[in-house]
């Protein structure tokens, strides 16, 4: 066994099985700049995965798959915009009721397709859509290369929109009045901000972005509904997580996704890093594995603590978020 | 939540209860289809002649079978299409079907029960014993303490614990099956494919490894299967530390294949990710639970996969001939441990798939399948087999050698028989040698 090969393809799949954290996380973000707290990232997710692997496996397309896991998902949070903006209704408990209705609508549609389920071998666009690229030259770079240059479409479509969202919030006008929607509707909607528009908006494609994510996890598990566990399989909750580690900013969220992502790695190449580095990393064999599931949390605590103790400028987290706005209190 | 709903339950049941009284003595367990578990159909079309079944269990002829209720409680949906409880589920069906019961009507299940949660599963088998079920199938391990208490406060229904350990000399028995016979026939599958390709790394995604004698004795036979096809072959286990996550069981898979080159992927978990893995990686794999060469037909080479009819079908029928009286159920199943294996046809290897295998890999499974049903030979033993094939036919020659576990302790010694009742107690905690878990 080569040892930098175990390091290579250890970093190359923190990066590749991890990539629908960052689509949640940045998802999520958008929608908390709103002001709004969706907890229904884990069933938006499945929803995005089961409609977008259908439509995509239909039209023997990638784009139409993203595209129809956007609008899916996207439905979804015009749901809790409609639930929680129009009708006033409590964001934490709209946000459970849209996972367990996301979750349910998966299973609901996979068992009900059953026996004619596409499997994702007999549809070459999803294949080859999903397959690694290698970007010439920077591929090479030894160790790092091929995490970074080696990945598939998708994990540079996340890493774009994240970094897009960024732009928006920060370099926008619009992106600037979204978040005085996130911090104070009461004085944004004095200045002539629609903030119904802009909640409906916001929260409807922040959950189109999550929706991208379920469908990059439906893709990397080659389509194969069994029926027992969701492909997001928590995802989106871990997703909700990081939006607090990465302190509202979709930046940060790359680098939570691949702290997140680290561990959650690790679990699968503790042996094989202990058998290649007898001597460093020998002791990775006697920590338990549920040490790696939890130690993200433990982080993501202390990140918590830290930034409320930290002065209140530093946090990106919004004032208004999970406050409903009702005009006529204001 | 789960008091909620099983007050909801109660309370639809008294209801009910209270229409039928209302009209004539009729049928007071209208609800027939299990709390909350979505099959309408089992509660309507319930034929009059159920009417007399409460408390009639002392009738001296026992319960007519038409009045015989099956009740099942699941860890999953009992929907589910793939899966530990789609297969138990499966199993309960067929069984009853086989002996004439109607599991529209006569099957009472309550599904999606927690295993961790001792009250959920308490009130579940309190679900079921108002519902006049005759005998209580739990097919979850954790059930064992609530179903151990329940067995004392019902006596009068018969209680039956899948991979479990406790019973009592009445109405309490549990069941389980000698898979790691059918996981040795997937091991030469493996074995001959590996020597076949010249590659000796195999690899094994493992739900658990040591914490259960279940999962290691599975690894040790499924490794002692590769070793009697190609001696030189290492099985490395990748082990996941859960029973289900479709996502860690893709991961572990794909992680063996770059990190050891395996060529052959072996699986203790549900899903067949690992066989979907195989596949993309064009190398081969033998799956668990269920045949899974139409997942993976360039990849799959055969499955450990169990009857659980088998048992189903005998318990039922035993249950059938207490005649009412439930003490008996233990003394009809000649025990109260149930532990068949390849001979009683409870456990097996999938059909092998021809497209994949190693040349003669169907006759020398065939050998050794004929040789353990003879039972003059078994897996944990001091004796080791190796094939030649000869003119077409296969011989197979036993050699007496120790059985060592990866530290170099022996654990049986040459010529010794088998200590498969490691397997049974759940004491076997080693992994024999050429088991590396990385």
């Amino acid at each position: 066994m080569d040892t930098m090969n175990v390091v290579t393809l250890f970093l190359f799949n923190i990066v590749l099985c991890n990539i629908p954290l960052l689509y949640g996380t940045v998802g999520e973000i958008l929608t908390e700049k709103a002001g709004s707290l969706n907890l229904g990232v884990e069933g938006t997710m499945a929803v995005g995965a089961i409609f977008g692997y259908l439509a995509g496996c239909a039209a023997n397309s990638l784009l139409v798959g993203l595209l129809v896991s956007f609008l899916a998902a996207g439905l979804c949070g015009l749901l809790f915009a409609l639930l929680t903006v129009t009708f006033q209704a409590n964001q934490n408990v709209t946000g459970l009721t849209i996972t367990t209705f996301g979750l349910g609508l998966y299973f609901f549609v996979g068992k009900g397709i059953g026996e004619n389920w596409p499997a994702m071998t007999g549809v070459p666009a999803l294949v080859n859509g999903f397959a690694n690229l290698e970007i010439p030259g920077l591929f090479q770079i030894p160790v790092l290369g091929k995490a970074l240059f080696g990945q598939n479409a998708l994990v540079y479509l996340g890493i774009l929109v994240a970094a897009l969202v960024w732009l928006y919030l920060n370099c926008t006008k619009t992106g600037l009045r979204l978040r005085a929607v996130g911090e104070n509707p009461g004085a944004a909607d004095s200045v002539g901000v629609n903030i119904t528009l802009y909640k409906y908006v916001h929260l409807a494609a922040g959950s189109g972005i999550m929706g991208l994510g379920g469908f990059y996890m439906a893709l990397y598990m080659s389509g194969s509904f069994e029926g027992s566990n969701c492909w997001i399989n928590g995802y989106g909750w871990i997703a909700i997580a990081l939006v607090i580690f990465a302190n509202w900013n979709p930046l940060l969220a790359i680098l939570g996704t691949l702290v997140f992502g680290f561990f959650n790695t690790l679990k699968i190449y503790s042996g094989a890093l202990a058998a290649a580095f007898p001597d460093g990393l020998g002791w990775l064999n006697a920590v338990p594995p549920q040490l790696f599931k939890a130690l993200p949390f433990l982080i993501t605590a202390i990140v918590l603590v830290a930034s409320s103790v930290r002065a209140r400028e530093g946090s990106g987290q919004p004032a208004a978020l999970g406050l409903n706005y009702f005009r006529e209190e204001r | 939540m789960k008091k909620k709903l099983l007050a909801l339950v109660m309370a639809m049941t008294m209801i009910l209860a209270l229409a039928a009284c209302g009209n004539a003595p009729a049928a007071p367990n209208a609800s027939g289809s299990g709390s909350g578990s979505g099959d309408p159909s089992g509660s309507t079309s319930q034929p009059p002649a159920d009417s007399s079944s409460t408390g009639d269990q002392s009738q001296p002829e026992g319960p007519e079978l038409d009045s015989f209720k099956v009740g099942a409680i699941y860890i999953n949906s009992q929907n589910d299409t793939a899966g530990y409880t789609y297969q138990h589920h499966n199993g309960i069906v067929n069984a009853m079907k086989e002996l004439g019961l109607d599991p529209e009507t006569q099957l009472l299940i309550v599904d999606n029960v927690d295993d961790s949660d001792d009250t959920a599963v308490a009130n579940a088998i309190d679900t079921l014993a108002g519902q006049d079920a005759n005998i209580i199938f739990g097919i979850s391990f954790g059930y064992i303490n609530a179903m151990d208490e329940k067995s004392a406060e019902y006596p009068d229904i018969i209680f039956s614990h899948g991979t479990g350990y406790m019973a009592n000399e009445t109405n309490f028995n549990n069941y389980f099956g000698r898979i790691y016979q059918a996981r040795y026939l997937t091991g030469i599958a493996a074995g001959l494919k590996s020597k076949e390709l010249g590659n000796n790394n195999i690899g094994y995604v493992a739900a658990w490894n040591l914490e259960y004698a279940e999962t290691c004795s599975g690894i040790n036979a499924f490794a002692l299967g590769v070793q009697s096809a190609n001696p030189d072959a290492t099985v490395y286990v990748n082990k996941i530390s859960t029973w289900g996550d479709e996502n860690l069981e893709r991961q572990a898979a794909q992680a063996l294949i770059d990190t050891y080159d395996c060529c052959v992927i072996g699986q203790h978990c549900d899903s067949a990710q690992p066989q979907l893995v195989a596949a993309e990686n064009k190398v081969f794999g033998c799956g668990y639970n269920s045949d899974m060469t139409d997942q993976a037909p360039t990849a799959h080479l055969t499955s450990a996969i169990w009857h659980w009819n088998v048992y189903y079908k005998t318990a039922i029928q035993a249950a059938m001939d207490c005649g009412g009286d439930a003490s008996k159920f233990v003394e009809n199943m000649g025990g109260n441990a149930y532990y068949a294996g390849l001979a009683e046809g409870f456990v097996d290897a999938s059909p092998l798939n021809a497209s994949t295998a190693a040349p003669y890999t169907d006759k020398i499974m065939n050998a050794v399948r004929e040789l353990m049903k003879s039972g003059k030979w078994d897996v944990f033993s001091g004796v080791k087999l190796s094939y030649e094939v000869k003119n077409g036919t296969v011989e197979i020659s036993r050699n007496s050698a120790d059985l060592e576990d990866n530290q170099g302790n022996v654990i049986v010694f040459a010529g010794e028989p088998s200590v498969d009742d490691s397997v049974i107690k759940g004491s076997m905690n080693y992994n024999v040698a050429g088991v590396v878990e990385g």
